[in-house]
């Protein structure tokens, strides 16, 4: 026979029923279901084959900790592996599989790992796979990635959304069982800002399941009563559904709220999971106990489970394990079973105590065996009896269903994630964690207490204690004080004799002589015994096991429980989806898109965009019949270089600079002098790292006496800011200097060729002639009959007669528009950042490419703007190291193939002709290198051991990755236009 | 680290919107203070255990610096002041 529902009783709604199916096969549940009970309902009590021997397992627990009945939850993306039958609230159109078993959970091939059990003891990982080395890869590790493992994740992406967030309270409550509701009502009574967290799906933890009454009332209806006043208390929120997963510095405790996993038709605007991180002034954890199984032969075949549970599904659910069960307990709660169980018409064959004065404890029907184990539970895919030990004495029992209560532990991981180590108590035979720490205080059965009474009366004492402390004077406790009921038994780690396995560990598949051996070889160490064994290693990490496992280390140890410790507690509690950690970073919101104000016009003109970090940067623009990037990128060259061109500069980083000692702050981070700059002239700085290296470079410009404009490279944007603030506020604060970064407010238009100035100066109003507006001129200017104002800078990277003219964003698009339309008579064409780099390679202008952080001014040949004059500017003390002054440092210098079709890659190194690659022959590396369209060959910038010393010498350019050997000569980094009389034309 | 830092210009916001830069007990040597003093204030740093005064940037927030002194055991934060009025806390 096996579990099925009873017509009355429990707190689900018989008038809602739910369809869902487990393997494919339709079943139906109530409202007020988790999965466990509704398949507990259907009388499936297998629901999944064990990890290591395929063992047929059942439903263990109905809580967090449950080992065995992890199932596969939802289809497509929605898919969900491992996920606890017991925790998941029972919805109309849920479906659920089984998990590691093919073909089926019934018939499951890989149950033969049972017949070769005795190979896969504790260590065998190590033993096994130990020789020959060679296997590992081929042999070995195929063989466990497909036998391990329990659910498959899905390929298919997460269609639901998550989301994070911040609470802030004065008191936060972890557990809404007894204690819990006790803190909770007297905190909320005293107006204090409370926040309520449970794991259920309904508030109450122990209550939802208790037929004892508390005085006068039910449990029933105290809960119901509770809840109502708090419900109707402004200042308290209650988290259902929300796992407190881990307790952080500062007294932040991370927090999971299933907000949509109950239901198949997910709201796709509201998130699915919810990560809350609460900032609690104080928190009462009111995590309650966890029933600890017993050690014995079949202890985990299906129908066996925790007394506590039982009870629970009996009470909640109305749900009857079996027609006959058998009880064996070392521990009260034992009997409170067995008295539902009668009570509910059911019948109790045997309760089986290894205590001797157990009887005592019992008026029912049932038989009590005192001082007696149960040896074996016996049955394949469910119980079928029991092999008890009777005073010594073996007899046989038939049964359908087996609880077993062996004491309790305190739950106490969040109590211990912050370093406090559990201590034992001989008195409790547990475990506890420090009751008070700074933020922290345990209540309830988490504090070790026993009783209904006496966990209100702890939740609601601490919870006045609490408020005390943080100012809440006028208060009282909800509950009257209370002894402890505990009846603390000597714990049963475990039963001598059993015939069968005696599992420790249900979901890593440990059982008792896997942890014998681990002792008899040397691994008796409960961190080393962890690992060995892997006993408490799995998803439920140990949560009813690594007790019992301690125990029996102990026993066999011949030590204290106190003396072996616990292994270490971490969150989280409980797993946490990807997705909940993930929340709303994922795609764009990961990695945001920056596209420039012209990124549409780029668009337009058919560009094709390359990413740079965030930017969108338009690379070049193919045209009709063009075959080749390069193609491409060579026309748009000759074109500027002949005509003019216009290129899309936004990305470049731009700071609004302003202050009376904004000259002087800019004097002090940029290594050449910028103090006597004169309004309307822009300057080309170089700005340093204190150790004397480049950090990044720009031209900034003089708008105003107490205004200047500068400009940084793209990727260098947001750290010359950061830069430049740390030095005004830590480093000078008594400039007076303010920024404001302007990056986004312009679009920014370098138009550049021998046509710019005609083209440009159809729009702008005033006169830009050379003699009016020289070269690196920079001011204000009005644009298209006063249309617009704009910012124009005679400015040059190409090496041509260039321009760059900055206009409010929003006008972005339209002045390109308006500059394409004036240059067409010229001949204009936009051109890329390919072209640009071309453009600037040929003229010898450096970028990030040089700038590496290894090289300083003189490397480039920047010598001479380093200022002498200056008395400090960022990184003047230190570039007059030895290292920076030795002559043999990499400089900057032209490299180009003696044989024009030849070719080189950015990257290769530089040796003496004929040398062999060595470190000791290493000359220097290629840094830029492109085809020049205008010399007709690949051109390089390389930095080179005394490069500018080297001109005219010939060199073999080696790259490696290709065993490519390239006859090269060393020259002039400027290739084109050295006497710069384009840029001054 | 702790999960919430004290602004004393935005009050209490989450670390992520802040960069740490490290040792803010050092000063910035004068250009003639020879070549140790450089070198000390450009590479070395204390790696304390337990009060710790650094450099933090409310980057995305006020983008002021800030002096966080904070315990580097525990991680507890003991003040938070402006990099240009260390002392003066919020
Ligand atoms: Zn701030």
């Amino acid at each position: 026979m096996s579990s099925f529902r009873l017509s009355t009783g429990g707190r689900i709604d018989r008038a809602n029923p739910l369809d869902f199916t487990f393997d494919g096969k339709p079943m139906q549940g109530f409202a007020g279901d988790t999965l466990a009970s509704a398949l507990l309902a259907n009388g499936r009590q297998l629901v999944g084959r064990s990890f290591k021997y395929h063992r047929p397992r059942g439903i263990l627990t109905a809580g967090a900790a449950e080992p065995n009945a992890l199932v596969t939850v939802g289809e497509g993306g929605r898919t969900e592996a491992n996920t606890r039958a017991t925790l998941v609230e029972l919805y109309s159109g849920l479906t659920a599989k089984s998990q590691n078993r093919w073909p089926s959970v019934d018939f499951d091939l890989g149950a033969v790992n049972s017949l070769l059990s005795p190979f896969l003891g504790a260590g065998f990982y190590y033993k096994t796979f130990m020789w020959p080395a060679a296997f590992w890869e081929k042999v070995y590790e195929p063989i466990i990635r497909k036998a391990a493992g329990l659910g498959r994740a899905t390929y298919e992406p997460d269609p639901d959304s998550y989301e994070k967030c911040w609470a802030h309270c004065d008191l936060l409550v972890i557990g809404s069982g007894p204690a819990g509701l006790a803190a909770a009502l007297t905190a909320g009574r005293a107006g204090a800002r409370i926040i309520l967290a449970d794991e259920g799906f309904e508030p109450g933890g122990s209550l939802l399941s208790e037929t004892a009454p508390i005085g006068e009332q039910s449990a029933a209806d105290l809960l119901t009563q509770t809840l109502a006043e708090l419900t109707s208390l402004p200042n308290v929120r209650i988290f259902s559904r929300t796992t407190v997963f881990g307790w952080y510095d500062g007294n932040i405790f991370g927090a999971v709220e299933s907000v949509q996993k109950n239901t198949a038709t997910v709201d796709p605007n509201r998130p699915i999971e919810r990560i809350w991180r609460i900032a609690a002034k104080h928190a009462i954890l009111a995590s309650g106990a966890e029933e600890r199984p017993l050690v014995f032969g079949g202890n985990d075949i299906p129908g066996v489970m925790m007394a506590g549970a039982m009870r629970s599904y009996l009470n909640r659910q109305a749900i009857a394990p079996g027609k006959n069960t058998v009880i064996f307990a070392n521990d009260a709660s034992g009997y409170a079973t067995a008295a539902d169980l009668e009570a509910a018409g059911l019948d109790v064959t045997a309760i089986i105590d290894s205590r001797p004065d157990a009887s005592r404890l019992w008026s029912g029907k049932a038989r009590v065996l005192a001082n007696s184990v149960v040896l074996d539970a016996n049955g394949g895919k469910n119980v079928k009896g029991v092999t008890v030990l009777n005073n010594g004495r073996p007899e046989t029992i038939a049964a359908d269903a087996l609880a077993m209560s062996g004491g309790w532990s305190p739950i106490i991981h969040l109590a211990c994630h912050r370093g406090a180590k559990p201590v034992w108590s001989d008195a409790k035979a547990a475990f506890l964690a420090p009751e008070t720490q700074e933020g922290l205080t345990i209540a309830g059965s988490a504090a070790g207490l026993g009783g209904l009474e006496a966990c209100l009366a702890d939740g609601a004492g601490k919870a006045l204690s609490v408020l005390r402390a943080l100012g809440f004077s006028n208060t009282s406790a909800a509950f009257a004080p209370a002894a402890d009921k505990t009846i603390v038994s000597r714990p049963l780690w475990r039963v001598r004799g059993s015939k069968g396995k005696a599992f420790v560990d249900y979901q890593n598949d440990v059982h008792l002589k896997d942890l014998g051996l681990a002792v008899s070889e040397g691994y008796g160490h409960v961190e080393l015994a962890k690992r060995y064994t892997t006993n408490g290693m799995a998803t439920d990490q140990g949560k009813l096991s690594n007790i019992n496992a301690i125990g029996i280390l102990a026993e066999a140890r011949k030590v204290s429980p106190a003396d072996v410790g616990t292994t270490t507690f971490r969150p989280f509690y409980t797993p946490l989806s990807f997705g909940a950690l993930t929340g709303a970073s994922k795609g764009k919101h990961f990695q945001p898109v920056r596209k420039s104000p012209l990124h549409d016009w780029a668009k337009k003109h058919g560009a094709v965009f390359v990413e740079t970090g965030l930017w969108y940067r338009s690379s070049w623009f193919p045209q009709a019949g063009e075959t080749s990037w390069r193609e491409s990128v060579d026309r748009e060259v000759l074109n500027v270089r002949k005509n003019a061109g216009i290129c899309d500069v936004s990305t470049l980083g731009k700071i609004e600079i302003y202050g009376k000692d904004a000259a002087e702050f800019l004097n002090r981070i940029y290594c050449n002098a910028f103090l006597k700059l004169p309004v309307g002239k822009a300057r080309y700085g170089l700005m340093l790292r204190e150790d004397g290296m480049v950090y990044d470079d720009g031209t900034t410009s003089r708008l105003s006496e107490n205004h200047f404009f500068m400009t940084t490279t793209t990727a260098y944007a947001a750290g010359v800011m950061n830069h430049l603030e740390f030095c005004a506020q830590a480093l000078w604060p008594d400039l007076d200097v303010q920024f404001a970064s302007s990056t986004d407010q312009w679009a920014q238009i370098a138009v550049a060729g021998p046509k710019s100035r005609d083209i440009l100066q159809t729009m702008v109003d005033e006169d830009i002639s050379d003699a009016a507006f020289p070269f690196l001129g920079a001011k204000e200017v009005s644009l298209c009959g006063g249309k617009l104002t704009g910012r124009l800078f005679r400015i040059s990277f190409s090496g041509e007669l260039a321009y760059e003219l900055a206009v409010p964003a929003g006008y972005g698009e339209a002045v390109a528009d308006a500059i394409m339309e004036a240059g067409k008579p010229h001949g204009i064409c936009p051109y890329g950042v390919e072209a640009l780099g071309v453009m600037r390679i040929e003229k010898g202008h450096v970028t990030h490419s040089e700038i590496n952080g290894t090289v300083i001014p003189s490397d480039l040949g920047f010598a001479k703007m380093v200022s002498t004059a200056k008395p400090d500017f960022i990184g003047k003390a230190m570039l007059s190291r030895e290292g920076l002054t030795a002559d043999d440092r990499l400089s900057l210098v032209g490299v180009k193939p003696l044989d024009p079709a030849t070719t080189f890659k950015t990257g290769s190194h530089i040796l003496a002709e004929g040398a062999v690659p060595s470190l000791d022959n290493d000359q220097g590396y290629v840094s830029s290198s492109c085809y020049s369209p205008n010399v007709g060959s690949t051109i390089g910038l390389a930095l080179v051991k005394r490069g500018p010393k080297r001109h005219g010498e010939h060199v073999t350019v080696w790259n490696d990755l290709k065993n490519e050997y390239t006859r090269a000569v060393l020259c002039s980094p400027v290739f084109f236009d050295p006497e710069n009389e384009k840029l001054h034309g | 680290m702790a999960s919430l830092i004290a602004c004393p210009h935005c009050g209490p916001r989450p670390k992520e919107e802040f960069t740490i830069r490290g040792d803010a007990g050092i000063t910035r040597p004068t250009p003639d203070a020879g070549e140790d003093a450089w070198y000390a204030y450009v590479y070395l740093r204390d790696n304390p255990r337990g009060r710790h005064k650094e450099h933090w940037h409310h980057t995305s927030g006020c983008r002021r610096w800030l002096v966080v002194e904070r315990d580097t055991m525990t991680h507890a934060i003991y003040a938070v002041s402006d990099a240009s009025a260390p002392g003066e806390t919020a």
